[in-house]
């Protein structure tokens, strides 16, 4: 008999024999009959990694990236047939490994891609009218506090990681080399990473945990531009509630 | 999320394709449209974003057939209650005129394969598959099509042929069957019978639906064809002339051509839904 578990222990195992009992149509083992299987297997779960890390694949070429997806997916194959979220702990085993040590940058750029497919598959939701903020008096704006789209997701890394997935996707100047946060922002279908400017993550961080408005902003330090905020915030309708 | 606000309660007997999100707007411009689409399910179970809206969009224009393709029915577990509590999600919002899964199983100690695997046709196989048809039918409060697998090996325990096999499926059951003409071919190849024998034996007047797509070539250790279920070309002779030989039995069915990779611009896969319109144009006239 050939149980599920006797099949499943090749798959992702090219060492292990082929299990007994498989054979093609004269009772000749099966041989790489079952090689079918284990191919589709090991290639249809790399294309779907290719597919979800572009800055990745451009980062390290195809054939590194081959690699260490093949043995990303060996240890962690997808723990559900959702297969929009597979390769979330990616990023993770890529900052694990030894031989990719000298490119520190590389787990948070893969995060960026990651969030991309987060956002691109979260819930809809409304911005507000950019007039909203406006409307209020000082400080009734001072005590608010905002409820954001649950596409947006922050990044936040020691490496110019916006910058190295701009210039490894799209091109572009040459990244330098200073930490950089980025706000991934879905104004209707496509998510978009902006880089953000000196405090503004921590702006952000503060007010996504309900801070409000007024201490929030005092979280941003010398050099930040909150005009520079609320507009990528409202031009990509990623405030969705004002809450007094 | 609001209710799709129009549903078509079957399947046409015209041609449909498998939709592919870069058709969004080839499929709704196109003076001759297709009769109808087919999505994956899994493809449609994120909280929001395109794919949703464009599913809301579709779904008021063409019948829709929610294909699974990661429900596991024929794994040696109980089915993945949240899986299939997603399915009845989708399924009570698009209201599909079609759910169709595999006969194959992909879950196993949590690991999701992505790959349709195979399993012996026994007395005990027989039993599990059709409890868990049970469970899907019964949770999603729909009649569902079981589809025929491409075979690339046999299994040495096995007692039915898998006619027989889905045969007594459909009797224990109720459930419909998806006939996959490509798969047939693909694994009667592999296996060394006769295609149109299959077709004989193939319980027809279960059938709500029929695919077609394209295969890939390859031998065994022995030299021997093995042919790869890829569905990423055009549908061959072989396989068209197996949809005549069953439609000339079956009579007019909904059709769908199946191509998932290396998609092409949709003229290409618009002539092969017209191939396709012809092949019903012959048998029905």
């Amino acid at each position: 008999m050939t149980n599920q578990t006797a099949f499943h222990a090749g798959l992702l195992n090219p060492s292990t024999p082929v299990p007994d009992g498989l054979t093609d149509a004269q009772a000749r083992p099966a041989g790489r009959r079952y090689g079918v299987y284990r191919n589709n297997v090991t290639v249809s779960l790399r294309e779907a990694l290719a597919e979800g890390f572009p800055s990745l694949v451009g980062l390290i070429g195809r054939e590194n990236f081959d690699h260490v997806a093949r043995a990303y997916l060996r240890q962690s194959p997808p723990t559900s047939p959702l297969m929009m979220h597979y390769g979330a702990g990616f990023p993770e085993f890529v900052a694990s490994l030894d031989q990719l040590a000298h490119l520190p940058y590389l787990a948070d750029v893969a995060r960026i891609d990651v969030a991309m497919r987060q956002s691109y598959h979260a819930a809809d939701s409304t911005g507000i009218a950019p007039t909203a903020l406006q409307a209020l008096d000082e400080d009734t704006l001072l005590a608010t506090r905002f409820s954001f789209a649950p596409s947006m997701i922050l990044i936040r890394s020691p490496w110019p990681i916006g910058s190295i997935w701009h210039y490894t996707l799209r091109g572009g100047h040459k990244p330098t080399g200073h930490a950089e946060d980025v706000l991934i922002l879905r104004a209707e279908y496509d998510p978009e990473p902006f880089v953000l400017g000196p405090g503004a993550g921590d702006v952000l961080l503060a007010l996504r945990s309900g801070t409000p408005f007024g201490p929030a902003i005092e979280q941003g330090g010398d050099g930040f531009d909150l005009a520079a905020l609320l507009n990528i915030l409202l031009s990509n309708h990623a405030i969705t509630d004002l809450k007094s | 999320m609001p209710d799709a606000s129009h549903s078509f309660p079957h399947l046409p007997a015209l041609p449909g394709v498998g939709y592919k999100a870069q058709h969004f707007t080839d499929i709704l411009n196109d003076p001759n449209p297709v009769g109808w689409l087919e999505v994956h399910a899994e493809n449609y179970m994120g909280d929001g974003g395109r794919p949703l809206a464009q599913l809301r969009v579709l779904s008021e224009r063409f019948p829709i057939s929610v294909h699974g393709v990661g429900l596991s029915i024929g794994g040696e577990g109980r089915l993945d209650p949240d899986h299939l509590g997603r399915l009845k999600h989708l399924c009570d919002w698009l209201n599909p005129a079609s759910f169709s899964e595999h006969l194959a199983w992909s879950t196993h100690d949590s690991h999701f394969l992505n790959d349709l695997l195979p399993l012996p046709y026994t007395s005990d196989t027989l039993t599990r598959v059709a409890e868990h048809i049970d469970d899907v039918q019964t949770v999603l409060g729909r009649r569902m099509l079981l589809e025929n697998p491409s075979s690339y090996l046999a299994f040495a325990e096995s007692t039915y042929s898998e006619t027989d096999f889905l045969a007594e499926i459909v009797r224990r059951t109720g459930c419909g069957l998806l006939l996959d003409v490509n798969n047939v071919f693909v694994s009667a190849t592999n296996l060394d019978y006769s295609p149109q024998g299959y077709i004989d034996a193939y319980p027809l007047d279960a059938v709500g639906e029929i695919h077609l797509g394209g295969h890939d070539e390859d031998e065994d250790d022995h030299g021997a064809p093995l042919l790869i279920d890829s569905h990423g070309r055009e549908v061959v002779d072989p396989v068209w002339a197996l949809l005549d030989y069953t439609l000339a039995q079956s009579g007019p069915k909904p059709l769908l051509v199946e191509w998932d990779t290396d998609v092409p611009d949709w003229p290409i896969l618009a002539d092969e839904a017209r191939r396709a319109a012809s092949a019903l144009t012959r048998v029905s006239s």
